[in-house]
């Protein structure tokens, strides 16, 4: 699932200076991206819930156009199945829950998709990605990718000042998610649907048929999962408090009263 | 009360009515386009009318896929169904020869076809994918005498809006619209594989419809119901009525 961007905004960055005197009149995080992010996470956890029910009816994954108990799996996970028909080795039977699991999924999944359509668009048109996530040159060179990722390596981590900016490897994993997990769960989703392949039927055909779509759906998954995992460890590393704070009101730290005028 | 909140106050309840009364337009519009589902309330309801509303305006003029004969699936797999009833295996005793299709509602001219009646239609196949919700699919070859030929012969009614169909096994229907019922590709069929329809697979007649999943594509087929309004819709928590997904 996409995840948005800014939650572990780092204290990692480099060039904090002129950053820290920005931040003290600007949000920290638009309030377009905090928004966006926290329908994402609702939306990712209900895809991710449903999305796994639904797999425990058949956790049997091919490649290809078509697949059954019958044919020979690509790889089978080794769990229960919520259906008798499917060989497990488990001798019991899961209840079965596709059906609210389902129309969960792809409620979830036109929310999702739908707000990450918002957020893409006001990222484009805001210079939201353009300022926040493109890394830098510099930051792509050998010398300060590696020294980036050692860092994180060795759990360098955040200095007391803080940054209104990403750290190169931030950048990179929130753009990866943005525009190539995010645009490939889409794509796979739709390559599973029937009514959609037969509008383009290259959809499914790319992917090497509809069996194929599944399975990279799965990988899919797994990596967006991977990255959720990361990220929250990153937020609570660095600072798990000001972080939540900063994506819930904009700002890091409390800000000072804003005098009302009444 | 100040300026300010004030202001915010009139916008915010401007912004409301018209995003209420648009909601309200589009739903309109989107019922008069044929774009509405049956199956449009509940906490469920905004993602099953977008997935229909999207799907039926992409899906008018579309061909499920057909695959050339040897990606037809070796191993096709049948799925599992309730043990077959008396009344069934009296009938698959006699060859199915008593075996009946009864049509009504709203059309001119009910009728009560055998499945040789219906084997008169000229007979059409198709190579193409089943997928089962749960997951699993495979590719089959599919016999039959397209719904649309039938359904013009009896005549369906200019306000009928879906098909109803009925399984012999008890308590088993599922419905579908008239965009689809019409569709070239939603068959009555009764051979798979260059045979006959083998019974786990719903012989002796069985719907067939590629652009849905699965569970659509209802076994052992004994009535159709043209209709303008559907009743039994799938109670709450059930797989939804449109599987295009």
């Amino acid at each position: 699932m996409l995840s948005f961007p800014e939650m572990a905004d780092s204290a990692w960055a480099p060039d904090l200076t002129a950053a820290a005197t920005a931040s003290k009149a600007a949000p920290r995080h638009l309030a377009i991206v905090r928004i966006t992010h926290w329908i994402t996470a609702l939306c990712f956890f209900a895809l991710l819930l449903s999305g796994i029910e639904v797999l425990i009816s058949h956790p049997r994954f091919y490649w290809g156009e078509d697949g059954n108990v019958l044919m020979k799996p690509l790889f089978t996970l080794p769990i229960p199945a919520s259906r008798a028909t499917v060989p497990t080795g488990y001798g019991y039977v899961l209840p079965d829950q596709n059906g609210w699991s389902r129309s969960l999924h792809f409620e979830a999944a036109w929310a999702v998709f739908l707000t990450g359509m918002l957020y893409i668009v006001a990222g484009l048109v805001g210079g939201h990605f353009r300022k926040n996530l493109l890394p830098g040159g510099a930051d792509l060179r050998g010398g300060a990718l590696s020294k980036s990722i050692a860092d994180h390596l060795h759990f360098r981590g955040p200095s007391e000042s803080e940054a209104a900016s990403y750290n190169v490897l931030q950048r990179l994993a929130y753009l990866a998610v943005v525009f190539v997990l995010f645009p490939l769960m889409v794509w796979t989703g739709l390559a599973m649907s029937p009514a959609i392949v037969s509008v383009t039927p290259s959809v499914a055909a790319l992917l090497g048929g509809q069996q194929s779509a599944r399975t990279i759906h799965f990988f899919g998954t797994i990596l967006l999962v991977l990255f959720v995992l990361v990220h929250i460890g990153m937020v609570w590393l660095a600072g798990f408090r000001s972080r939540m704070r900063a994506m819930i009101t904009g700002h890091a730290a409390e800000q000072p009263a804003v005098t009302q005028q009444e | 009360m100040s300026q300010l909140s004030r202001r915010k106050l009139i916008t915010t309840a401007v912004g409301a009515t018209a995003g209420a009364s648009g909601i309200a337009m589009a739903a309109r519009l989107a019922g008069r386009n044929g774009l509405m589902p049956p199956e449009w309330h509940g906490v469920f309801g905004p993602g099953d009318t977008m997935t229909y509303a999207a799907q039926k305006l992409l899906t008018r003029r579309t061909m499920a896929r057909e695959f050339p004969r040897d990606r037809i699936s070796k191993a096709p797999f049948a799925n599992a169904f309730a043990p077959l009833t008396e009344e069934f295996k009296g009938l698959q005793a006699g060859g199915f020869a008593e075996w009946r299709l009864v049509i009504g509602g709203m059309v001119a001219r009910p009728a009560s076809l055998s499945l040789a009646d219906i084997r008169s239609y000229p007979s059409r196949n198709q190579i193409t994918h089943l997928a089962c919700e749960e997951g699993w699919s495979y590719v089959a070859e599919w016999i039959g005498a397209p719904l649309f030929q039938v359904l013009d012969a009896v005549g369906v009614r200019p306000q009928a809006k879906y098909v109803v169909y009925e399984s012999i096994e008890k308590g088993a229907s599922d419905s579908i619209d008239m965009a689809d019922a019409l569709h070239p590709q939603t068959f009555l069929a009764y051979g798979m594989n260059g045979g006959e329809l083998p019974i786990s697979f719903g012989g002796p007649l069985r719907m067939r419809v590629p652009r849905q999943l699965g569970y659509k594509n209802l076994k052992f087929i004994n009535r159709l119901t043209v209709t303008d309004s559907i009743k039994d819709l799938p109670p709450a928590g059930a797989y939804s009525w449109y599987a295009g997904i």
